[in-house]
């Protein structure tokens, strides 16, 4: 395939592996917020070929593994009503709530649908007006384009039975969440790639600045990943701390202004709950006034939400990267993929998941159970 | 407002989540689930979990066991009067009914067809069951049993024994074919997922991820065109080539649902050896990889139709890829790794910095991802 | 975020309500949604993300990239390094390049 083979090439990658090692000198530590990143490097394993002292620290970069449990129960209760059709993005099926899952609602007969694209989520409503459509709107700024051109399409159409559960969240604040914590331990980012092909990277420079921290905005192949962390201590290294470009052919730093404007229009900043680290100031999005009655949770009584993660879970510790899955006393043991107590065993992209699928810290092998391993081997 | 003059409640849920108390991780085994039939973990948990033990200890006291012991294979081996018999059945529940490539007539005839295959059976009979869902379209009907009838001439089998039932409307997707099959274990061959041995060679027919993504292609909510089809074809003939130049040959198996990586990881957990791929030796075809990356799904976990994977004696695997190639449904085949004895039970892949990546099972539902 | 693909815009559809067009994706169609992308036309590359054109490729960007990384010397050279840290320069943009 154009523009991905290009990126996957073995001799390349070990060129810049062996680059990466001449150059690091010194410990460093290094944060990817973003759950296809974090997917990759965990599965082809590039985070275990950096040399020993470079650590990558796996930040709250899946949407939907930080989606607040206070919305997936919403989900939830929406989407048992008989009257209701709702739809989502297939990776927040299995995202656990307090008590169930989407998965399991419709096996109970919910009338629970997977859309590819918001606009889906439209011809379904169009498609059904004596029924209420609901979209769950989630996402880093990478899809709030999307959800709100679908919501603008709504208004256009003067559809009556389409409305967004938003659950949006926006990624510098966290960023800044994370660099004013006292126990921060990252000293360089990677950015996301297409979060920043839509806002481009105005909004990362005060923060290099500020904190005195590089940032790279890297693509999601093996090579840009690896080209990326290669910028990044290139630049600890060197003692700089700017904001680099390593997606230059996909991102520019104004960014997408069409997709900027149209989602500034429906949607305005305000705060949000993560789940596993709390609410963070304006760090989401939230529909405008003007939108209101597009918004789900106006037009649904959910009733009260009354949460609970399982407490075994420390999702929250591994969002913020100060803890990885091994140190989870439940990680493979109690919660695996098939049994998930958290979301970021869930989401394919969430840490917990890359590692188990990797077979990271797993005594036995992740999943065999016909089998009695403990015979000896022919 | 109701008739007694009680206001109605404002939501009338199915189930209110809000109600349940038990703080227990969630009860998803309660109910069956879609995953539990796709051929990963899920399935393969509702099977060591439920149905295995409901039929091992459901005779009562002193009843024969129903299920043999031993691992899961294709078909059953029983025997008949110092014959050995391969038996076995599948339903099938594909929709659409139509795809790219075929139809669930062929793809009910040489599903059980290849699984008797891959046994090292040649084929000597079929049974096929409908349950048609009412407002089927008679034509529809016919259509499908013509396909039947063409599968079955082409993999030189005969239907000899059927069963037609109708269910409302709703209950059946159109229609959900059964097919039950028997054949003949050739003489001298010995085939079992746990008969996999250090130093074998693994080989694997041709492209992989055709079926599967042939019917995402057409599936509602997700269409997309590709010059893709279904790769839905019978094995028999390739498998009698195989055994012609290796009666030795330690395994087969089609691997369907799940994928590549799921069949593997049954072999390699049944029989207790660890498997190694190469990743470039593996022919993924560009609109599969394609799709693939579109949806977040990986190829190594696509439904295929018509491939087999064969684990020979290394001494016989140049043999066996050249007799392959000389069948028509083996003209792509390919080594494409070894067992080993480290890493038993696991499945693994040489990552692009080097490094061995696990290959792992299909966990459920393969859900198209966002991010 | 993630899962967004290049692919190459083999027609556009302006009939409806929002501008659409049909991206091939290593032999594989589907179609998307322009509006974001106002001056994007037939053959250029652009990122998909759910259905909606984020991005248009860079394709002399992308050929940049791939032929720096190909430069890449065991030995290592200083001047590899400085030409990968004034990559963003090419952007345009004084704040975001490095100093040799």
């Amino acid at each position: 395939m154009k523009y991905i083979d290009e990126y996957r090439d073995s001799a390349l990658a070990g060129k810049l592996v062996d680059e990466i090692h001449r150059i690091t000198t010194k410990p460093w530590a290094l944060m990817e917020v973003c759950g296809g990143q974090t997917h990759t490097l965990v599965k082809q394993g590039i985070d275990e070929a950096l040399p020993k002292g470079v650590r990558m620290i796996h930040g709250p970069g899946c949407p939907v593994c930080v989606t607040p449990l206070e919305q997936i129960d919403k989900a939830l209760a929406i989407g048992a009503r008989p009257d209701v059709i709702f739809t989502s993005y297939g990776d927040m099926l299995r995202v656990p709530g307090s008590t169930t899952d989407l998965l399991a609602l419709k096996a109970r007969g919910a009338d629970v649908r997977i859309v590819y694209s918001p606009l889906d989520a439209l011809k379904i409503a169009v498609a059904n007006p004596d029924r209420q459509v609901v979209f769950f709107a989630i996402g880093f700024e990478t899809t709030a384009p999307a959800n709100a051109m679908a919501v603008d399409q709504a208004a256009r159409l003067g559809l009556d039975n389409f409305t967004v559960l938003v659950s949006h969240v926006l990624v510098p604040p966290a960023m800044t969440a994370i660099l004013e914590s006292p126990t921060c331990q990252v000293q360089a980012f990677l950015a996301a790639g297409h979060v920043c092909a839509v806002m481009g990277w105005t909004e990362y420079e005060p923060i290099a600045e500020r904190y005195h921290v590089p940032i790279v905005i890297t693509g999601f192949e093996p090579l840009d990943l690896l080209e990326g962390i290669l910028m990044a201590i290139h630049q600890l290294e060197s003692g700089r701390a700017v904001v680099e470009n390593q997606y230059a052919r996909a991102v520019t730093r104004e960014g997408n202004l069409e997709a900027q404007k149209t989602v500034a229009r429906v949607f305005e900043p305000g705060d949000r709950t993560w789940r596993g680290i709390g609410s963070i100031p304006s760090s989401g999005l939230h529909l405008r006034a003007e939108f209101a009655k597009f918004d789900a949770e106006a037009r649904f009584d959910v009733g009260e939400i009354h949460t609970q993660e399982h407490p075994a879970c420390i999702a929250g510790q591994i969002l913020q990267g100060t803890k990885t899955p091994l140190d989870c006393t439940a990680y493979g043991v109690l919660c695996n993929p098939q049994k998930p107590l958290g979301a970021p065993m869930v989401s394919a992209e969430g840490v917990c998941s890359a590692y188990h699928a990797a077979g990271r810290g797993l005594a036995a092998p992740a999943a065999f159970p016909l089998y009695d391993l403990k015979a000896a081997p022919r | 407002m109701s008739e007694k003059g009680v206001a109605e409640p404002a939501v009338v849920p199915i189930v209110d989540p809000a109600n349940l108390v038990c703080p227990a991780p969630i009860p998803e085994l309660a109910r069956v689930l879609l995953g539990h039939g796709s051929g990963g973990q899920l399935s393969a948990a509702l099977m060591r979990d439920v149905i295995g033990p409901a039929l091992a200890g459901g005779g009562g006291e002193g009843a024969a066991a129903a299920v043999p012991a031993g691992p899961l294979n294709d078909a059953a081996v029983v025997d008949v009067a110092g014959n050995r018999l391969a038996f076995t059945t599948d339903s099938f529940v594909v929709s659409p009914l139509h795809f790219p490539g075929g139809d669930i007539g062929e793809l009910a005839v040489f599903g059980t067809v290849n699984d008797l295959a891959m046994m090292g059976a040649q084929p000597l009979a079929l049974s096929l069951a409908y349950v048609i869902e009412e407002g089927l379209p008679v034509e529809e009907l016919r259509s499908i049993t013509e396909s039947v009838a063409r599968a079955a001439a082409r993999a030189g089998v005969r239907v000899v024994t059927g069963d037609t039932k109708v269910v409302g409307r709703g209950a059946a997707d159109g229609i959900f074919v059964n097919t039950a099959g028997i054949g003949l274990v050739t003489e001298g061959v010995t085939v079992g997922a746990d008969r996999a041995t250090v130093g074998d060679v693994v080989i694997l027919s041709g492209p992989i991820g055709l079926h599967g993504i042939a019917i995402m292609s057409v599936r509602e909510g997700l269409d997309f065109e590709v010059e893709i089809a279904s790769d839905t074809q019978p094995l028999n003939a390739l498998v009698a080539a195989i055994v012609a130049v290796c009666p030795d040959v330690r395994v087969l198996r089609d691997p369907t649902r799940g994928g590549l990586a799921s069949a593997l990881n049954e072999i390699a957990g049944a029989s207790r050896v660890g498997i190694e791929l190469r990743e470039e030796t593996i022919p993924i075809p560009g609109p599969v990889r394609a799709a693939c990356e579109m949806l977040g799904l990986d190829p190594l976990h696509v439904a295929n139709e018509g491939k087999l994977v064969a684990i020979v004696p290394a001494a016989s695997a140049a043999a066996v890829v050249a007799a392959m190639r000389a069948v028509a449904e083996g003209e792509e085949a390919v080594e494409i790794g070894t067992v080993v004895s480290d890493h038993p039970a696991m499945v693994t892949m040489r990552t692009i910095v080097g490094s061995q990546r696990i290959v792992d099972m299909l966990v459920g539902e393969q859900l198209p991802r966002i991010c | 975020m993630c899962l967004g693909i290049p692919g190459k815009v083999v027609e556009i559809q302006t009939d409806g309500p929002l501008r659409m067009g049909k991206i091939d994706f290593g032999g594989v169609r589907k179609e998307a949604c322009l509006e974001y992308l106002p001056n994007v036309g037939l053959g250029d590359y652009v990122i998909v993300h759910v259905g909606f054109a984020i991005s248009k490729l860079d394709e002399e960007e992308a050929l940049r990239t791939i032929e720096l990384l190909r430069m890449l010397d065991p030995e290592g050279l200083e001047l590899e390094l400085g030409a990968i840290a004034d990559g963003p320069a090419a952007a345009g943009d004084s704040t975001a390049a490095g100093t040799a």
